[in-house]
């Protein structure tokens, strides 16, 4: 078991896992992590369930200082991250030590990045999922971001530490670029657009606003025309959900979005692509691509068989070829040292 | 309601099955028993259902079932629905107290609709209201089935805060608060009861297909009911709905 302290909080880093499930027909908003790909390789990486609670780090990142060894690994978008000052690696378990400081410096690519700690950070479990759903004070910690002086405990991992380090993806699932392609299945409500707006939809360019957070994307663009305004008689939102209001732009429903809405919805993103529009930021451009179903679940197949890989190659036990032992004598003390010789 | 249901794409992981395009109590009746119905069946890789006012979503998972199949194994069960034994919708009792400082608006009630402060409680509290849906907030009904004659529009300026339980009316729908958020519904009482409590074995207090009835009570009763509940001994009234004729009530 170990602790980690909220120096600063930066922008807004919450404690997520992959969403609270079961509760939507009761007003319950899923929540979770937007990136779930990212969240579940840096999981994967410290040796955790894929569903384990950790920090989702947005744009300006925290400051966190360590007060035990505790293994972590960072994955999404690249904020740059520090330990003491120097550069680490993403997308790899690294062993941190008491007193330790971790930060971030930028935003290279992305803006959303995920904190693994190996052991999982314990929060108790709300209507089943350490998700916080900030709007609704629901989970996480205290049901909120965290703020400066916060103590989180992190729970003591199923293996020795020693064994969680140098984890490595070596291929990125993702690169996060500023031109954004998106996959949508049409759908549930394509009828409600004229011709002519389902063809200004695919053919047009779309900046994300500043209005983009958890809940959503609003996204400015050339105007979608409805057959007869926006509204519907409200029904559910999927994850991905492009709705498009009477005002023409459109809206991508994200993580803590509500659970139903009365505004039509041209089609949904598909899952393969949700972590390309969570890690969109500002001034990012959107396109839109018009897939068919069966195209997006032979997607979503390719990219479990892809983090089926990973995982196996995480995993896979260190296997030691052989072992060599030496005396080595410096500055006339001896030293026993042994060398273990792995299979690459 | 459509002759024939619509099976709508929503992205690649949920489906709507879309049953008319209006609301109405036939068409609500027959999306709570479809969610019923499904959960009495073990149909592989159903994630959670939505219920909402004219469709049901369904939230699956592509990689445990293929969405032909799915859609397939609905249609089945379309099919035998009405075979199906389903248990009858619940009522449950909400204790309210009117007027004063627990509703502010009850005489905006009365005033707009010529009726007297006891008159709008007596209306209130006589219709079993469906539970058409929930969302919004946590927890939060919308209910169908107000009798127009208590109908109120809603305030001219929205209050910041309207605090959890407060029961309200807004046009021609009634509803309840279940946690503090701001709002412009005219408040004409407050029930003890919470609707959303993440301590309790059910968070939430309500579920869509049901029906609540609201019962007047006084300010010893509220503070007493809200002891009951403090201490864990507040039995909730819940009992079958016995069907009638015009359930909708708006008459």
């Amino acid at each position: 078991m170990g602790q980690i302290k909220i120096n600063k909080p930066g922008l807004l880093t919450t404690v997520q896992d992959l969403g609270r499930y079961g509760y939507q027909q009761f007003g319950v908003s899923v929540s979770g992590a937007m990136d779930h790909v990212s969240a579940r390789i840096a999981n994967i990486l410290v040796g955790n369930d894929e569903n384990e609670g950790l920090l989702e780090v947005t744009m300006l990142g925290p400051e966190i200082e360590f007060m035990d060894p505790i293994v972590i690994a960072i994955t999404g978008g690249d904020l740059l991250p520090l330990l003491n000052g120097q550069i680490i690696k993403m997308n790899k378990s690294i062993l941190v030590n008491n007193g330790d400081i971790l930060s971030f410096n930028g935003i290279k690519s992305g803006c959303r990045s995920y904190i693994a700690f190996a052991g999982g950070i314990e929060v108790s479990e709300l209507m089943g999922s350490k998700s916080t759903f900030t709007r609704g004070s629901i989970g996480g910690f205290q049901g909120r971001a965290l703020k400066q002086g916060d103590i989180l405990t992190i729970a003591e991992p199923s293996k020795p530490l020693n064994s969680l380090i140098g984890k490595e993806v070596k291929k990125s699932l993702y690169e996060y670029s500023s031109k954004i392609e998106l996959r949508v299945i049409m759908g549930p409500q394509d009828d409600a657009f004229t011709e002519k707006g389902i063809e200004t939809f695919f053919n047009s360019e779309y900046k994300v606003t500043n209005q983009c957070d958890r809940m959503g994307y609003r996204l400015e663009g050339e105007k979608v025309e409805h057959k007869d305004g926006g509204d519907i008689i409200s029904d559910g939102i999927a994850m991905g959900a492009v709705q498009v209001p009477s005002h023409g732009n459109p809206v991508i429903m994200m993580a803590d979005r509500q659970t139903t809405g009365g505004y039509t919805k041209i089609g949904n993103v598909i899952n393969v692509d949700l972590p390309k529009i969570a890690q969109a930021k500002p001034g990012d451009t959107i396109i839109f691509k018009k897939v068919e179903l069966e195209e997006a679940h032979r997607l979503l197949n390719e990219l479990e068989n892809n983090i089926d890989i990973i995982k196996e190659e995480v995993i896979k036990e260190i296997e030691v070829v052989r072992t060599l032992n030496y005396k080595l004598k410096v500055n006339g003390v001896e030293y026993n040292v042994q060398v273990e010789e792995i299979k690459s | 309601m459509y002759e024939e249901t619509k099976y709508l794409t929503a992205g690649d992981k949920a489906l709507n099955m879309e049953f008319g395009n209006s609301i109405s109590v036939e068409i609500n009746n027959k999306i709570r028993s479809m969610t019923e119905a499904i959960g009495t069946q073990n149909i592989k890789g159903i994630v959670e259902l939505v219920p909402t006012y004219r469709s049901l979503m369904i939230h699956y998972d592509p990689l445990k079932t293929t969405y032909q199949e799915l859609v397939e194994s609905l249609r089945q069960l379309e099919d035998k629905l009405e075979s199906i034994q389903l248990p009858a919708p619940e009522v449950i009792e909400i204790p309210t107290l009117y007027g004063g400082d627990y509703g502010p608006d009850i005489e905006n009630v009365a005033n707009h609709n010529g009726l007297s402060i006891e008159e709008v409680i007596n209306i209130h509290t006589s219709n079993e209201y469906l539970i058409y849906m929930l969302g919004f907030t946590p927890g939060f009904p919308y209910l169908g089935g107000m009798d127009t004659r208590i109908a109120t529009p809603r305030l001219g300026t929205p209050r910041t805060k309207i605090s959890g339980g407060s029961v309200g009316i807004a046009g021609s729908q009634t509803g309840i608060y279940p946690i503090d958020s701001p709002g412009g519904w005219q408040l004409i009482g407050n029930t003890p009861l919470p609707l959303y409590d993440p301590k309790r074995e059910n968070p939430i207090l309500l579920k869509a297909g049901n029906y609540i009835k609201f019962k007047s009570i006084d300010e010893k009763e509220y503070m007493e009911i809200k002891e009951k509940l403090k201490t864990g001994d507040y039995q909730y009234n819940i009992y079958p709905k016995v069907e009638e004729g015009d359930i909708d009530g708006s008459n």
